[in-house]
């Protein structure tokens, strides 16, 4: 077996807001294919971490390189068109509109008929609409959302709001597609459910996830590799087994003196 | 009873994205549009088409514009007025300039200096959210009306300061000017408003109406879905201020007949909030209710007592409208702060599962 290609590499990545360091030298990479974890205890700059791969915060030191290239500044939206989606750790899900809607507009970057066919909505404009309505429903079909399909996100209980986030995210058929605590607030079959939805993801269509996951059990069951933070300093990298029987992990999660 | 989808099984997309997916939807729109080119031509006295009907439609028309910008896309605006008013001058210019064309096209050619001109004072929004918005759009409201005043070239001179529509034909039939009948404006207001209507709820039901929803909503999320605020805030600009200078150049043209730069004051920006806000905000038929809220209804209150025989003073009644307007504006934003829109659509729930209450 050749060695896996590298999707994306972090090398050297500080970022600080002010005097408060949020991120100091860190530096890993993420295979084509894995699920890949990013675990620590809160404030270590998961998020951060995440914001700075798909180009909300620009670090002050660092290279990030995304599929090869190494890139100077990225801005979100570049992000995307590059196949970089993200879900967030408190939903952030357009509120006013249907679950359908909310995820047609991961479409969006996909779809090109410009205004003025939109103001007719005949012809190319509606296939277009319909080719990717299509796209939607086997979507809604995989997380198996049909029945919520018409109804507006605010209205939803939070289990599902977090799978319609999912979805979104997967209407742009990432490559890297980066999960902000994907099971937070969750019920043990909720979690199930959405473990389930990863793997299947992950196996089937072969996206690779980064994922942020305060649950061990989920972590250490699902990633391929885990990389831990503390205080934005990386601590450890490797297997779950291997990071699991890391001491500083230990005393990072349980304190000194166990 | 009447109002039952059950059994209307969509056996395609292409059906179930339609902007009217029910049927009863589509025969009730097919009944209004009847009525209003049908019935209230035939049967509408003078004052009913001068008076109630062509401003109702043309205020629908600007509310529509602003409910884009403010409704759809989230972004305040207190600009409407002064956007309505580059239309009417822009359409004053173009139809003096080049009085060949014929007028229709300048009126909607007026959407497109509104649209330009909407884009320039956008151009902050990608900095400022919300009130501080509102407050630099403001200042394009004072910077236009101010220009409407003080450049002299926009009204050709004219030593009164307003601007007056010239008699123009279309088809040998006079649609604007003073010997425009009443049923001919109203025609042709009814036909543009119509027409823009339908073409403003399909962009609203489409790729970019989402994108500026998305936007409105939570546009952190927008911008990683791959949407760019800045090109998003600056179409809906375009497109709003589009149509508020369309309806501004029908407000002249069409339903006042002259106009001074008054007419485009801060009040009638106001006016087109209150009516989006009432009316129902993201709703393009919440526009429409909005404007027969503010403008149908104060005249309806006005001729009550007479129709009734009740013997008070016009200046009483005058003064009673206020009050009952105001009141009622109130009662609405506390029954359903979500506007009128929303109450349609409780209405239409009820309906569906009438006679049971769920």
């Amino acid at each position: 077996m050749n060695a896996p290609e590298t999707l994306l590499a972090v090398d050297g990545v500080s970022l600080s807001f002010g005097g408060v360091k949020a991120i100091t030298d860190v530096s890993f990479d993420i295979r084509k294919g894995e699920i890949r974890a990013i675990i620590g205890p809160n404030g270590a700059g998961k998020t951060s971490m995440l914001n700075v791969v798909n180009g909300f915060y620009h670090p002050q030191h660092g290279r990030i390189t995304y599929k090869g290239k190494t890139r100077p500044r990225m801005r979100p939206y570049q992000a995307a068109s590059q196949g970089i989606a993200r879900t967030f750790q408190n939903v952030a899900l357009f509120r006013g509109m249907s679950t359908l809607d909310n995820i047609m507009v991961g479409r969006t970057l996909k779809m090109h008929r410009g205004l003025l066919w939109q103001m007719l909505r005949y012809g190319p404009a509606m296939r277009e609409e319909i080719e990717h309505r299509r796209v939607v429903e086997d979507i809604i079909d995989f997380l198996q959302i049909e029945a919520i399909r018409k109804t507006p996100v605010g209205k939803l209980p939070y289990g599902l709001q977090k799978r319609v986030e999912l979805g979104r995210a997967l209407a742009m058929e990432p490559e890297l597609l980066l999960l902000d605590e994907p099971m937070a607030g969750m019920n043990i079959e909720e979690k199930e459910d959405m473990c389930r939805y990863i793997l299947d993801l992950n196996k089937h269509f072969g996206t690779t996830i980064a994922l942020i996951e305060h649950d061990m059990g989920v972590v250490m069951d699902l990633s391929d590799r885990v990389v831990v933070l503390e205080y934005g300093h990386k601590i450890a990298d490797g297997t779950p087994e291997v990071v699991k029987a890391d001491p500083k992990v230990i005393e990072a999660y349980l304190g000194v003196g166990h | 009873m009447f109002y039952r989808e059950t059994g209307q099984f969509k056996q395609s997309y292409a059906a179930d994205q339609a902007v009217f997916p029910i049927l009863q939807d589509r025969f009730g729109l097919a009944f209004i549009l009847l009525i209003a080119f049908v019935a209230v031509p035939l049967f509408g006295n003078e004052f009913l088409l001068a008076s109630v009907m062509v401003p109702f439609l043309i205020l629908s028309l600007g509310a529509i514009g602003l409910n884009i910008l403010v409704g759809y896309t989230g972004l305040l605006s207190l600009g409407s007025a002064a956007f309505m008013g580059v239309g009417a001058y822009s359409a004053y210019k173009l139809s003096t300039i080049f009085p060949g064309v014929n007028i229709l096209v300048w009126i909607l050619c007026s959407g497109f200096f509104a649209a330009g001109i909407g884009v320039l004072f956008g151009l902050p929004s990608l900095r400022i959210k919300g009130f501080y918005l509102a407050v630099a759009t403001l200042a394009a409201q004072f910077f236009l009306q101010w220009c409407f005043v003080r450049i002299s070239w926009l009204y050709n001179d004219n030593p009164s300061g307003a601007i007056e529509v010239p008699a123009r034909k279309l088809f040998g039939l006079a649609i604007t000017g003073p010997s425009a009948t009443p049923v001919t404006r109203y025609l042709v207001v009814l036909v543009i408003v119509v027409v823009m209507t339908l073409l403003a709820s399909n962009i609203v039901h489409g790729r970019i109406g989402r994108t500026w929803m998305a936007v409105r909503d939570m546009d952190i999320a927008a911008q990683l879905m791959g949407i760019r605020l800045l090109p998003a805030k600056l179409l809906a600009f375009a497109v709003s201020s589009f149509y508020c200078g369309v309806s501004g150049a029908l407000m002249v043209f069409l339903w006042l007949g002259a106009a001074e730069p008054s007419a485009f004051d801060i009040k009638l920006s106001f006016l087109l909030l209150f009516m989006v806000i009432i009316g129902g905000l993201g709703s393009m038929i919440g526009s429409f209710f909005g404007a027969a809220l503010i403008h149908i209804l104060p005249i309806v209150i006005r001729m009550l007592p007479e129709a009734l025989g009740l013997p008070i003073a016009a200046a009483t009644v005058e003064h009673l409208t206020y009050l009952i307007v105001g009141a009622l504006i109130i009662f609405f934003l506390i029954v359903e702060p979500h506007g009128l829109a929303r109450l349609w659509q409780i209405a239409k729930q009820k309906l569906r599962v009438w006679p049971f209450p769920y």
